[in-house]
């Protein structure tokens, strides 16, 4: 669930930190329940499981972006279909969580990147850029929305 | 000696590297793109098949998709070797992501050179 390979600590903390707010028993054990309901992730937590999410949805669903951009550039009469079909509302939220996916995942990318190359990676501005990548994100999702309703 | 498995990853940079610069290739065509469709004219066909008949835009289509594929197989590849530790379902499912990444870049050209 966590993150291993790119904070390699980070797997100990959460539970430690977990552990100091609640008093409960050591040692303490991964389980479905921890998982869920006890662990708090932190800020960077979300937008790194959330940069995860983001790209598996993204690449599941390349076969339905492709045949939108297939159909749309075939013919006009293709490319009219296509406006018809994205009118339905089940398939315009659709677009728009994939929308977000991208957004997010272009965002929590660009953080990793500056983070790899040693930039923001005190506490203080870490917590601060993810609170930004899901800021930025959900209103670039918010923006693209306007435009697709 | 190091016990290396064979749906383990390639041990080297070569993949994190790969995977950083595909993303930046991808988040410059990304603005990009953004910059062309937001400040153009309303998207109708003659506009839209217009924008995908120069040959720059082709291109730099192209290389997206190749970085794409680069960087959802790294990714993808990370996260089936977080989840799914059998060697025998790893292998399969790994097999199974590179034949639709090949899938999905035939397509993408297919579409780009019609």
């Amino acid at each position: 669930m966590l993150r291993c390979r790119r904070h390699p600590g980070k797997l100990k903390k959460t539970k430690r930190m977990a552990g100091s707010t609640t008093n409960e028993q050591r040692p303490k054990y991964l389980s479905l329940q921890a998982i869920l309901f006890e662990i708090r992730l932190p800020l960077a937590g979300w937008v790194s499981i959330l940069h995860r999410v983001s790209g598996i949805l993204l690449f599941v669903s390349g076969i339905w972006l492709l045949f939108l951009l297939d159909r749309s550039l075939s013919s006009a009469a293709g490319f009219t279909s296509i406006q018809h079909y994205l009118s339905f509302s089940l398939v315009k939220l659709s677009l728009l969580v994939l929308v977000w996916a991208y957004c997010h995942h272009l965002c929590a990318g660009i953080r990793f990147v500056l983070l790899d190359l040693h930039k923001g990676v005190d506490k203080a501005s870490a917590r601060r850029s993810s609170i930004a990548v899901l800021i930025v994100s959900l209103a670039l999702t918010a923006f693209f929305g306007a435009r697709l309703w | 000696m190091v016990n290396r498995i064979v749906v383990g990853a390639h041990y080297g940079l070569r993949d994190w590297l790969a995977q950083r610069i595909t993303g930046v290739i991808m988040a410059v065509y990304s603005v990009i793109m953004a910059v062309v469709l937001l400040s153009g004219q309303p998207i109708s066909h003659a506009v839209w098949s217009e924008l995908f008949a120069q040959g720059w835009m082709r291109v730099a289509t192209l290389l997206f998709a190749a970085s794409l594929a680069w960087h959802a197989w790294v990714g993808v590849r990370d996260i089936l070797m977080d989840y799914v530790k059998p060697t025998g379902p790893r292998l399969s499912l790994q097999v199974l992501v590179l034949l639709v990444i090949a899938g999905y870049l035939g397509w993408t050209i297919q579409i780009l050179w019609r």
